[in-house]
C-alpha cells in the first residue's frame, strides 16, 4: 500500500516549481535552486528625510508615507529609528530594506548593551558602518536601496551624515534625501548660514515648514510626520504629528487639468 | 605559564593620563642583537611580551588586525577592553583541545581610549587582568614588590616620575652585578594626546639618566627572586583563589601581597 503511495505524482519532468532539468536522462536531482534575485527597482518607498544641527543637538524628520508606486499605500510607516541615548537614524528608499537594516541595527545595540563595558556606538560609527554596508551592497550589484540620515551627538559636538544606495557619504550640517534634496535643502541652507546657533524649537518649526512644503509639493509625501531629537539630555522619538496645511489657494491654480 | 618566567621581564604601570610599558631586553647570545620586546598595535595601543617571541608575534598581528578592522568599520580606534576580551577568547582555545598547546606568552598591553589609560595582562591561561601596574617575566616579583609599594603614587604623578617608577621596578629585577642600559632597556608610551611610542636605544638615554646612581631599594625577603617564582610556579595549577600570582578581580584590580 505504502509504496503505491510513494509514486511520485508528477513523473519524468521538472518538480513543480522548478526548472526543467536537461540531465534528466543522467541523474535524477532535478534543480531546486532559485536564480539570485537583485533588488533592481524599490517596491514600496518612503520619501525624503530632512535633518539640521541646531546648537546642542541636531533632529532628522521624515513623513510617514509608504507609497506603493504612485499609491499612496500604507499611510503610518515610521521611517526614524532612535538608535541609542546618542544617535537616531532615518531612511527614505525602499521600506523592505529600511526595515532590514533597523532590525540589524537593534540586535547590534542589544548585543553591544549586553558586553556592558560602557562602549556605544556613537554617531560617527555607526556612520561609517552604514557606509560600509550599503556600498558593500552596491559592489555586490545588490544595493540596500535607502538613502540613510545618521544623527547624534560626537563626543558631545552634533554630528550629521548622509549616505545613499551607492556608499555615497558625506557629513552636513543640513540634509536632505530624494526630493528634499530639491525642495528642503535650499530652505535648510538658507536657514542654517543666517543663524548656525539656532534653538531646538526654531529647528522643529524650520523642519516642520520643510515638511509642509514637501506635502504641498511632492506628490509621494503625507501630512503625517515624525521627528527624531538627540540633545545632551538624550535622544528622543517624539510622537507622530500632522501638519497644519492651508489649500485655500488651490482652486486658483489652472492649466493642470 | 612557565614560559613567561622564562622571559625577560617587564613592567606596565598608568597614572591618571598616561600607561607605559618599559622592558628588559635580552640578547640570547653574545652575538646577536638584543631582541625586540616592545611593539605597536595600534595608534592608541602597544604591548609587551614575556614569553615565545614567536607567539607573540602571532597575537600581535591578530590584534593588528582587529584593531584595523574596527578603524575601518566603525572609523574608531578598538576599545582596550575589547581587544584583550578577543585575546582571551582566542587563547582560551588551544587550552581545551588535544594536540594544541596554548599560547607560551604573556602580553602586558598599554592602552588608551575613551575610559582613560589601560594596562592589561594576559596570560597563556587565556586568564587577562585590568591591572594598575604589573610586571611579569623573570624575577618580576621583584618589580611588583616596588610596584605594590608605590602604587598609590601613580594614580596622580606625572610623566616623568611615572618612567622613573617603572625603570626602578625594572631595575629591580636585575641581579645586583648589571644595571639598566640603552641596549638592553626599552620603553613604550602612550596618553590622550600622545600616540603609543617607542623608545629604545639612545631614545631611552635621557630617561635611564634620571635615575642613574639613585640607590638600588633593598629588596627585603628576596633571597634571590627564585624564591618569588618558586611561589609563582606553585600557584598554577592552584584554583584563583589561593593562586599568588595573577590577581583576579574586577577593573583596576590591586596586585596583592604575597
Amino acid at each position: 500500500m505504502e509504496g503505491i503511495m510513494e509514486q511520485p505524482f508528477w513523473a519524468n519532468g521538472p518538480k513543480p516549481g522548478s526548472f526543467y532539468d536537461f540531465h534528466a536522462g543522467h541523474s535524477s536531482k532535478t534543480t531546486t535552486v532559485m536564480p539570485v534575485k537583485h533588488t533592481q527597482y524599490p517596491m514600496v518607498t518612503g520619501s525624503s528625510v530632512i535633518g539640521i544641527q541646531f546648537d546642542g543637538g541636531v533632529m532628522i524628520a521624515a513623513d510617514k508615507l509608504g507609497s506603493y508606486g504612485s499609491l499612496a499605500r500604507y499611510r503610518n510607516c515610521s521611517r526614524i529609528l532612535k538608535v541609542n541615548n546618542t544617535t537616531i537614524m532615518g531612511a527614505g528608499g525602499d521600506y523592505a530594506d529600511f526595515q532590514f537594516l533597523r532590525d540589524i541595527v537593534e540586535q547590534r545595540v542589544i548585543d553591544e548593551e549586553c558586553l556592558d563595558d560602557g562602549f556605544n556606538y556613537t554617531p560617527r560609527s555607526l556612520f561609517s558602518w552604514l557606509t560600509r554596508v550599503l556600498y558593500n551592497r552596491r559592489s555586490r550589484f545588490n544595493p540596500l536601496w535607502n538613502t540613510v540620515l545618521v544623527g547624534g551627538l560626537q563626543d558631545g559636538e552634533p554630528f550629521l551624515g548622509y549616505v545613499d544606495k551607492i556608499g555615497t557619504a558625506y557629513q552636513s550640517p543640513t540634509a536632505a534625501s530624494g526630493f528634499g534634496a530639491y525642495i528642503a535643502l535650499p530652505m535648510l541652507r538658507e536657514a542654517y548660514e543666517r543663524n548656525d546657533k539656532m534653538s531646538e524649537d526654531e529647528a522643529k518649526t524650520l523642519l516642520e515648514s520643510c515638511l509642509r512644503v514637501l506635502y504641498y509639493r511632492d506628490c509621494r509625501a503625507w501630512n503625517k510626520y515624525d521627528i527624531a531629537i538627540v540633545t545632551h539630555d538624550g535622544s528622543r522619538l517624539e510622537e507622530s504629528k500632522t501638519l497644519s496645511t492651508d489649500w485655500s489657494t488651490a482652486d486658483m491654480v489652472s492649466g493642470y487639468e | 605559564m612557565e614560559a613567561v618566567k622564562q622571559g625577560a621581564a617587564t613592567v606596565g604601570l598608568k597614572s591618571k593620563t598616561h600607561a607605559i610599558l618599559v622592558a628588559l631586553k635580552r640578547a640570547p647570545s653574545e652575538l646577536s642583537a638584543h631582541q625586540k620586546k616592545i611593539t605597536a598595535i595600534d595608534k592608541h595601543v602597544g604591548m609587551s611580551i614575556a614569553g615565545l617571541t614567536a607567539d607573540a608575534r602571532l597575537l600581535s598581528k591578530f590584534m593588528r588586525t582587529e584593531c584595523l578592522n574596527s578603524r575601518y568599520a566603525y572609523d574608531q580606534p578598538l576599545p582596550i577592553s575589547r581587544l584583550v576580551n578577543m585575546i582571551g577568547s582566542k587563547s582560551q582555545i588551544p587550552t581545551q583541545r588535544y594536540g594544541r598547546r596554548p599560547f607560551g606568552v604573556g602580553l602586558l598591553l598599554a592602552g588608551y581610549d575613551t575610559a582613560g589609560p589601560h594596562i592589561y595582562q594576559t596570560c597563556p591561561s587565556a586568564n587577562y587582568f585590568d591591572c594598575k601596574a604589573m610586571a611579569i617575566g623573570a624575577r618580576s616579583q621583584s618589580a611588583r614588590t616596588y610596584l605594590e609599594k608605590h602604587l598609590d603614587k601613580f594614580s596622580n604623578c606625572g610623566l616623568e616620575e611615572l618612567i622613573k617608577h617603572g625603570l626602578r621596578a625594572l631595575r629591580d629585577t636585575l641581579p645586583t652585578e648589571t644595571d639598566l642600559n640603552t641596549k638592553n632597556c626599552s620603553m613604550g608610551i602612550v596618553s590622550k594626546d600622545m600616540d603609543f611610542t617607542i623608545y629604545a636605544d639612545n631614545d631611552i638615554a635621557q630617561y635611564l639618566q634620571l635615575i642613574e646612581g639613585e640607590e638600588r631599594s633593598s629588596r627585603p625577603g628576596r633571597r634571590e627572586g627564585a624564591e618569588g617564582m618558586e611561589q609563582d610556579a606553585a600557584g598554577d595549577d592552584q584554583p584563583p583563589a589561593a593562586a599568588p600570582d595573577p590577581q583576579v578581580g574586577g577593573p583596576d584590580v590591586q596586585p596583592m601581597d604575597q
